[in-house]
């Protein structure tokens, strides 16, 4: 479990990161979605005792991170993965970890097989690592000490789709198992596909949280139909907001409400799906440019 | 905004985000101490400055230089001067210089290759990691020098005089001031956590002290008990007398102490990104 109370960190007059609170409960994979200077990283940095919070506090298993009784088994952080010496190998990189965190060598293979990092792999220096390989390794320090929790950053750029969707089947698993996953993306689509609860930050500041399927359906519901123009006046005349786009309908309101209407009707629909992804990137842009315009008029 | 709100505890304000439900058994803390043990600290650490392919090369070429010193003086040096004393006097010299930037890039790494990100993570106890860094650096000098010893012996044996003239005094003084230079390389590292400036500094630094109290005369005194580099020539002779020592702390207290000061406050309150 991790829980973040009001937390704020001011640089001068610069707020990077403005009370934030949220909790993200065991068996949650949670993505922590804003774009680039949003702030994710420095709250990150907060909940793992990198940075000192300014104000408010964050505590992972009911304790503040400084407190925890060898964090490494407690908390897989990964923050950066690009952030390891280039003239170590990749299995050595695990084994000083392992060394610290209290787990025998057994463990480092496990957790390269676990990533999908070859023996060879393993054997080649960092330096020579592709981003995605990176990730897998820094993943793999992160499952070391098998935490219950897990602070990734950007663990899913550089990888490829079928990396992203690994990744979303590794964190599924984790958090079946009743471990708690909070990880950080500046890519909709990537963070789309990893994770099953969203908290959107924009300039420091969360603009809107929730399941994935609840922020979608803020999107508004798509429909297309044989005869969208008698769509139209039907779902105006029911007093329901629609709007017309290139390819059928946006309908400020429930699917259910949409199809209910048109079988009623006898309107024949083509397709009819709540939001999609057009709609939440249109959301993430249009809450991240809101935040952008407080600021600037603050 | 959220689906749910946080029942399970009444202080927390927090919303709670995720389909995990509010009832779910709640995962708890381990119990105990916050941190790591410390013996698990400095063996990661002492591992940490051999296992890279600098720090394997500085070991590399510190062994090289003192092997090449060796055989060149065993075969072109002046003979009665090759007794085991002189020998070892010959091999310390390039460990003097290069043992200091072990110590450095032990120091620096965490922030110019940005290890820190992982190493403060999993003890976040920061003036332990300190620590372990120093002991690692005092326990690999003392290592270097036991090699460098072997290596005299051998090459007393096979090319010197056979003379074993090693005082334990002498002895003891290298040991010291291989330990003090070694610090001072960690302090320095510490103090710039930047790699290159802090092994300029190390070399420079001194060498400017060095010139700037011979030629201005007023200095001249100051410098005698705040050069390293001179108080430490009676320390590598084996030959220290009472002024000596405490011009050793006097030079060790400004060189050593003080940058392992301000570099390890810097370490505790620097923000690791």
């Amino acid at each position: 479990m991790i829980t973040v109370e009001n937390l704020t960190k001011r640089y001068g007059g610069f707020t990077a990161v403005d009370d934030i609170s949220f909790q993200v409960r065991p068996g949650s994979v949670v993505g922590f979605l804003g774009p680039n200077g949003a702030g994710k990283s420095t709250a990150m940095r907060m909940m793992t005792g990198l940075t000192p919070a300014t104000s408010g506090r964050a505590t992972i298993l009911g304790r503040t991170y400084r407190e925890l009784h060898n964090p490494g088994r407690q908390v897989g952080v990964m923050l950066d993965a690009s952030a390891q010496h280039p003239g170590r190998t990749g299995r050595e990189v695990l084994r000083v970890a392992a060394v610290s965190v209290g787990v025998g060598k057994a463990r480092v293979e496990e957790v390269l097989t676990l990533v999908g990092l070859t023996d060879k792999e393993a054997g080649r220096r960092v330096r020579n690592y592709s981003l995605g390989m990176r990730q897998r390794l820094g993943i793999a320090a992160a499952l070391l000490g098998e935490p219950q929790v897990l602070v990734l950053d950007e663990p899913a750029n550089g990888l490829d789709p079928q990396g992203i969707h690994w990744m979303r089947g590794l964190l599924r698993r984790f958090a079946d198992g009743g471990g708690t996953v909070l990880l950080s993306s500046h890519l909709l689509h990537e963070v789309q596909i990893v994770a099953d609860d969203l908290v959107m930050i924009g300039r420091g500041r969360i603009v809107a949280m929730g399941s994935k399927e609840e922020l979608l359906a803020r999107g508004g519901t798509t429909v297309q139909s044989t005869d969208d123009a008698r769509l139209t006046r039907l779902l105006e005349a029911a007093g329901v907001p629609v709007s017309r786009t290139g390819s059928g309908l946006v309908v400020d309101g429930e699917a259910r409400v949409v199809g209910e209407i048109a079988a009623r009707e006898s309107v024949v629909l083509l397709e009819l799906r709540s939001g999609g992804s057009e709609g939440l990137e249109e959301m993430f842009l249009g809450l991240t440019a809101a935040t952008s315009r407080e600021g600037d008029a603050a | 905004m959220s689906t749910h709100t946080s029942t399970g505890t009444t202080h927390s304000p927090a919303p709670a985000v995720g389909r995990g439900a509010a009832d779910a058994p709640t995962a708890t803390a381990l119990p105990g101490r916050p941190g790591v043990p410390f013996g698990r600290t400095f063996r990661a650490e002492l591992r940490k400055m051999v296992d890279t392919r600098a720090g394997r090369w500085m070991i590399i070429v510190m062994a090289a230089v003192a092997v090449l010193v060796l055989a060149g003086f065993v075969i072109w040096g002046p003979a009665e001067d090759a007794s085991f004393r002189g020998l070892l006097e010959l091999a310390t010299l390039p460990l003097a210089m290069l043992l200091p930037i072990i110590g450095i890039m032990a120091a620096t790494a965490e922030w110019s290759q940005r290890t820190g990100l992982v190493t403060f993570v999993l003890e976040p106890r920061r003036g332990r990691v300190v620590l372990a860094k120093g002991l690692a650096a005092l326990v690999l000098a003392a290592v270097v020098l036991a090699a460098a010893v072997a290596a005299s012996a051998v090459a007393n044996l096979v090319g010197g005089t056979g003379e074993w003239d090693l005082t334990a005094a002498m002895g003891g003084g290298v040991l010291l001031a291989l330990l003090v230079y070694v610090l001072q390389g960690v302090a320095f590292g510490l103090l710039f956590l930047n790699t290159p400036v802090a092994i300029v500094s190390v070399l420079v630094l001194p060498t400017v002290w060095s010139i700037a109290t011979m030629a201005v005369s007023s200095l001249e005194e100051a410098g005698r008990w705040l050069n390293l580099d001179l108080v430490t020539q009676p320390l590598f002779a084996g030959e220290m007398a009472g002024r000596d020592w405490a011009q050793l702390a006097t030079a060790g207290a400004v060189w050593v102490l003080l940058p392992l000061t301000v570099g390890t406050y810097r370490v505790l309150h620097r923000e690791v990104k």
